[in-house]
């Protein structure tokens, strides 16, 4: 029997009307908005004309406000994936070993990544508070006098990207055990045969071995964190002044004050970015297939 | 050699217990003082409530309108669960079964959706000229659609594990497509849909963007949204915020702990086996 008549291609209509009409047609349309004056004052829109039709992609990347929007968007992307890498797979290796009821430790971990960022903001709202919080009131205790978290421009955005580790941690983590899991202890045993040091181990047999995970966890982390929104959103909301706004907590803002082509430009610029980023995963995904 | 494993060992297991520690009282502190009077919950630390004051919920939820952007929610995620579970997993069929040169390049640009950005601003104008916007409808579809990529992706990975042979004998006996796949291919796809089905659900029940965007009736509100209006306007009663807190995660717990299963395995299932 043909294939084409065994699988037809009507099964294909939800998925493509839903993902063409409200996924796909908005990146393009929007690619096509971003040369244009759009904007909630005026009913007309118009093409900005061939000599400035770039003029909203220059503003993006001129703009002291947007730099700082696009600059902080990076920087959220490198410190948390950092961060969350390291700290996860430390914590995984450690973790892994003599641990009494570590199924009791993996569900506790766990629990940050399945709440929502909006109920985890304000949680840390109040945890971060000044002068009653949680965390101050512990410092306290031990004679330090914490800072003002949220709300001191030099630190909220340290603050913001703590936050956000402490959330998405435990589920790197739990990516990075069912990694160290899937290696087989026969390695180690000749390793410890041979004589090998705990670093050696780990720098000879569990990296290697842990490089397509690694791989996958980074993309991910990079993912998130360009696109990151609802956690910033509810914790500071870009405040103070533009100190923690994130590309896409500035769009939101845009939005709000009806700057609809400004909006769409930088929505258009963070699409471009995110279909070069998504093609690396592809491959690098299809790559370990291949190794299977 | 054998006492320095033991301290080691000891050594590891605290350390295990403070970070579950450091995870687990921020949720504490919730609970706690969604028990406790206006006063006491103001100095926001960890002391056992000396009255419990239950009377909270009851205030959250008459004040906060909570029963309906908990109907609202509910809609939102059981009918994006519903509706994203079946388009999602006839596409992935086709995709995985047909990898003709079209389905190639349209499950690459579907997948690519995983990473691809939501232009919010044009799918505004996408859903006026729908007339979906402010509606239940229009942020059911969204939901569906957003949730597409990520489903698809990880149906087709399973559907790959299915031999074909069977497709093949139920074809022989004259078996329809749509039959094939309902009554044949489905109940043998049980594991993922399960998993599709519990982080379609928690996504939905989770997200506030699309709300906040296309929702400006605070009557289609969902739980999430109803929260943080809430704490906009009693942010001094932290006992009350608390308690709103509470109930919009509880159904996300225990989703969790019936669910955890499925939850880490799909979410680590794209990360590990590719």
């Amino acid at each position: 029997m043909k294939k084409s008549k065994m699988y037809p291609a009507y099964f294909l209509i939800g998925t493509l009307l839903l993902f063409g009409v409200l996924y796909l047609l908005p990146s393009i349309l929007g690619i096509g908005y971003s040369f244009t004056d759009w904007s909630a004052y005026s009913d007309e829109v118009n093409f900005l004309g061939f000599n400035h039709m770039f003029d909203n992609y220059l503003k993006a990347f001129s703009d002291e406000k947007y730099i700082r929007y696009i600059g902080n968007t990076l920087l959220f992307t490198f410190v948390t994936t950092i961060v969350k890498d390291v700290i996860s797979l430390a914590l995984a290796v450690l973790l892994i070993r003599r641990i009494k009821l570590l199924n009791f430790h993996r569900a506790v971990l766990f629990i940050p990544a399945v709440l929502s960022a909006l109920i985890v903001g304000m949680i840390f709202r109040s945890v971060l508070n000044p002068e009653v919080g949680l965390l101050n009131s512990f410092l306290r205790q031990l004679g330090i006098e914490g800072p003002q978290w949220l709300t001191n421009p030099d630190i909220a955005f340290w603050s913001v990207m703590a936050v956000d580790t402490w959330k998405g941690m435990g589920y790197i983590m739990t990516i990075f055990i069912a990694g160290l899991m899937s290696i087989s202890p026969t390695y180690y045993e000749a390793a410890d045969i041979d004589g090998a040091g705990g670093w050696q181990k780990f720098r000879w047999i569990t990296m290697p071995m842990l490089m397509p995970a690694v791989t996958v966890v980074t993309v991910l982390n990079v993912i998130y964190g360009l696109r990151v929104f609802d956690i910033v959103y509810a914790l500071t909301n870009g405040g103070p002044g533009y100190a923690t706004e994130v590309l896409y907590t500035g769009i939101f803002k845009e939005f709000g004050y009806g700057k609809f082509a400004m909006g769409t430009t930088l929505s258009t610029i963070m699409f471009v970015v995110m279909v070069i980023v998504g093609y690396f995963l592809i491959r690098s995904m299809s790559r370990n297939e291949v190794e299977e | 050699m054998r006492s320095r494993k033991v301290i080691g060992s000891i050594g590891v297991n605290i350390f295990a217990w403070v970070l579950s520690l450091i995870l687990i009282t921020p949720l504490i502190l919730i609970l706690v003082n969604s028990f406790k009077t206006s006063t006491a919950a103001a100095e926001m630390n960890l002391a056992i409530p000396k009255v419990f004051q239950f009377s909270n919920y009851l205030t959250v939820i008459e004040k906060g309108k909570l029963a309906v952007s908990f109907v609202n929610s509910m809609i939102y995620s059981v009918f994006s669960v519903a509706l994203c579970t079946l388009t999602s997993s006839m596409a992935a069929y086709v995709l995985s079964r047909n990898r003709c040169k079209a389905n190639k390049i349209i499950y690459l640009i579907i997948v690519l959706g995983i990473t691809m950005p939501i232009n919010f601003i044009a799918l505004m104008k996408v859903m006026q000229i729908l007339q979906i916007i402010n509606t239940k409808i229009g942020i059911i579809l969204l939901y569906s659609a957003i949730q597409t990529p990520f489903n698809v992706f990880l149906i087709y990975s399973f559907v790959s594990k299915i031999p074909r042979d069977i497709d093949e004998a139920a074809a022989i006996d004259g078996c329809s497509p749509l039959r094939l796949f309902f009554s044949i291919i489905l109940p043998l796809l049980k594991p993922v849909l399960v998993t599709v089905m519990v982080l379609t659900f928690l996504n939905t029940w989770n997200e506030y963007i699309l709300p906040l965007y296309y929702l400006g009736n605070s009557t289609n509100w969902p739980m999430t949204l109803a929260v943080y209006n809430f704490f906009g306007m009693y942010f001094k009663e932290w006992n009350l915020v608390c308690a709103d807190i509470v109930l919009t995660s509880l159904p996300v717990i225990i989703v969790y702990i019936l669910g955890q299963r499925y939850i880490v395995s799909g979410m680590t299932a794209g990360a590990v086996k590719g």
